[in-house]
């Protein structure tokens, strides 16, 4: 276990350096400075602005500065607002994606596990058959779908809801729903297919046997089991969370990192864009870690071999 | 005596009867055929899919007006005689941009598949087939890339192609910007999705390739002394085909909304070559007081995704019969 985890650990490591590498050799390095297509400034200015960021060092020093720098997790500041730095920037604006991503999980979390368990036991009925076209349905209709989708119905055409910024309750909302029915769905498929796997299984039928309320027998004896598959989902669902992200904060104007990140593409920000990449590699990969460790830990049969 | 039995076992053990020998009865492909037939939600979105590459393929014939062909009288003209789905910001046909549009779609939905088909085929293939040290290191290169969120990636491989100015390059990459220019910013975009989507598929053609390695009649083509492209191409690789496919196709969903991704934040297509995604922003920014716009893209985008969903399910169900529930 702990071999196995220093390996992870090492993984994780190697991983971020390659990720550090990538971000600047394809972002640092581009082909002009990010000064080149304001008006023309006075090469003093230049100068002063191009030391204030470090971009008249050598290529290599510049380079060395950037992981050193991203080890401490200090990016410098940033291009477009240059008394702000990368952090104050990223601190601003994670909590609230963490917010929106957490929304998503909950609500993906409370429709999908039961949707899946209801169709499963409910096997080959019109139950079932609705479930799985639901199940389809949020896999297929991606965020970018979705959002403005939502935003026609609910919110030009219907008027229930707000459609944008990050104020109420009310505002959660659709973010929310954009990005957890595709979360949805996936936790529906699997809760559903390892629900008709455990239904069928010995205990089962033993634990009807012995005469158990049904409500019992499905509660305690299969859902208990029938989740751990469902725990492993929290791994790649991580991924899709962040994706949806991007585009379900760019739609609904939430002030999240994504929308940030997304932005600062646009303004050719690129500290920003470096921060940001590098924090995103960090959150996702330390929380499949988690995950992993999670998975081991609650279903003991599959603890990882030293 | 010896030399006489190993003659007449020659015959038998020609090393291809994995490949060659087929059972009387059914085949497993027919079979496969059968059960897809069956599945009719799987082949209506077949019948869906072959109608949409025929519109892409056709599209010059079919559109009533080029993409980029503009009227600035019919800005965000509502759907009627002259536009049938209407005519967006810069008085553009949307009908007809949706079927060029198509063509974006379907071309990173089959040629992002075969890249990384490819790829990853031919980097698990040679890991799993060298097997031993070297199998381990490469195997742990693609955990150490797997471990990077590739979305991230391929956002920063776009940006990277994107900020070049062409005009200050020569020779090789000169060409490269002239290729990508020529194909509305499609080039760069199967480049960015075979970097970043091989990994998968390398893990999993690594992983049949090592269970083919153990079987008996590897010992066999060993024993004959074939060559190891022999090996390769005519007993491994017939023999792993189809679970890889079965992966690969359901991971081209993910592509089209990697695209639409790219194109809806201005990493995708170059304008004013549609794509769904970048017709989804372009929607976007109107669309309080013309939903006409966007709403389109948005359909189409779904429903070809889903479509590929429902192939893709129906592939594995034929192919894979122990996971049919």
């Amino acid at each position: 276990m702990h071999s196995y985890l220093l390996w992870r650990l090492m993984n994780m490591v190697l991983a971020m350096f390659v990720l550090a590498t990538l971000v600047f050799f394809l972002v640092r390095a581009l082909p002009g400075g990010p000064f080149d297509r304001e008006k023309t400034l006075p090469p003093e200015i230049v100068k002063n602005l191009e030391s204030y960021y470090g971009l008249d060092q050598p290529l290599w020093k510049q380079y060395l500065d950037f992981l050193w720098g991203a080890s401490h997790g200090d990016f410098g500041p940033s291009y477009s607002s240059p008394t702000d730095s990368v952090n104050a920037i990223m601190s601003r604006h994670l909590p609230v994606s963490a917010e929106l991503g957490m929304w998503a999980i909950l609500l993906a979390l409370c429709m999908g596990i039961p949707l899946g368990v209801l169709a499963a036991y409910y096997h080959n009925s019109p139950i079932d058959m609705a479930a799985s076209f639901v199940a389809i349905l949020g896999r297929s209709v991606p965020p970018i779908a979705l959002s403005p989708l939502l935003i026609l119905v609910f919110g030009l055409y219907l008027r229930w809801v707000p459609i944008a910024r990050w104020e109420g309750p009310a505002h959660r909302i659709l973010p929310a729903v954009a990005l957890g029915l595709g979360l949805a769905a996936i936790f529906a498929r699997v809760s559903r297919s390892s629900m008709l796997q455990i239904i069928r299984e010995d205990y089962i039928r033993t634990a009807r046997a012995k005469g158990l309320p049904e409500r019992s027998v499905v509660f305690i004896h299969a859902l208990r089991n029938a989740l751990i598959p469902v725990v492993t989902l929290l791994g790649p669902m991580l991924a899709q969370v962040l994706t949806g992200t991007f585009i379900v904060e760019f739609f609904f104007a939430v002030p999240g990192l994504g929308r940030y990140f997304i932005t600062s593409i646009g303004n050719r920000d690129y500290p920003v864009v470096m921060g940001t990449s590098l924090l995103f590699g960090v959150a996702l990969m330390g929380l499949n870690l988690l995950v992993d460790m999670l998975y081991s830990f609650i279903d003991p049969r599959i603890r990882v071999r030293p | 005596m010896m030399r006489e039995e190993a003659n007449m076992a020659k015959p038998i053990l020609t090393g291809t009867e994995d490949v060659t020998f087929i059972p009387k009865g059914e085949s497993l492909l027919r079979q496969g055929l059968r059960r897809f037939r069956k599945n009719r939600m799987a082949l209506a979105s077949f019948v869906f899919l072959v109608l949409l590459t025929l519109v892409a393929v056709f599209a010059p014939l079919i559109a009533p007006a080029h993409y980029s062909t503009d009227d600035l009288g019919a800005t965000y003209e509502k759907p009627g005689a002259n536009y049938p789905l209407g005519a967006d910001f810069m008085g553009r046909d949307v009908l007809s941009r949706i079927i060029y549009g198509s063509r974006v779609s379907l071309a990173v939905a089959f040629i992002g598949a075969l890249v990384s088909f490819l790829m990853g085929l031919g980097y698990g293939v040679t890991a799993g087939y060298l097997g031993g040290r070297w199998d381990e290191w490469m195997m742990r290169a693609v955990d150490v890339l797997y471990a990077l969120p590739s979305l991230v990636i391929i956002i920063l491989i776009m940006v990277y192609f994107r900020a070049g100015d062409p005009a200050s390059f020569k020779g090789f990459k000169a060409l490269l910007y002239e290729w990508d220019r020529a194909m509305g910013g499609m080039l760069f975009i199967f480049i960015g999705l075979g970097l970043t989507s091989w990994l998968q598929m390398a893990r999993i053609s690594r992983a049949e390739a090592l269970s083919i390695r153990r079987r008996e009649f590897m010992e066999n083509t060993q024993a004959q002394g074939l060559s190891h492209r022999r090996v390769i191409l005519r007993h491994m690789l017939p023999n792993i085909l189809g679970p890889c496919i079965v992966v690969e196709s359901a991971h081209i969903p993910l592509y089209i909304l990697t695209e639409a991704f790219l194109s809806f934040i201005g990493l995708g297509v170059n304008p004013p070559m549609p794509s769904w995604g970048s017709m989804i922003n372009e929607g976007y920014q109107a669309m309080r007081s013309y939903p006409h716009v966007i709403l389109w893209p948005v359909v189409l985008l779904t429903v070809t995704v889903l479509a590929f969903n429902y192939v893709g399910d129906g592939l594995r169900d034929a192919l894979d019969p122990r996971l049919n529930d």
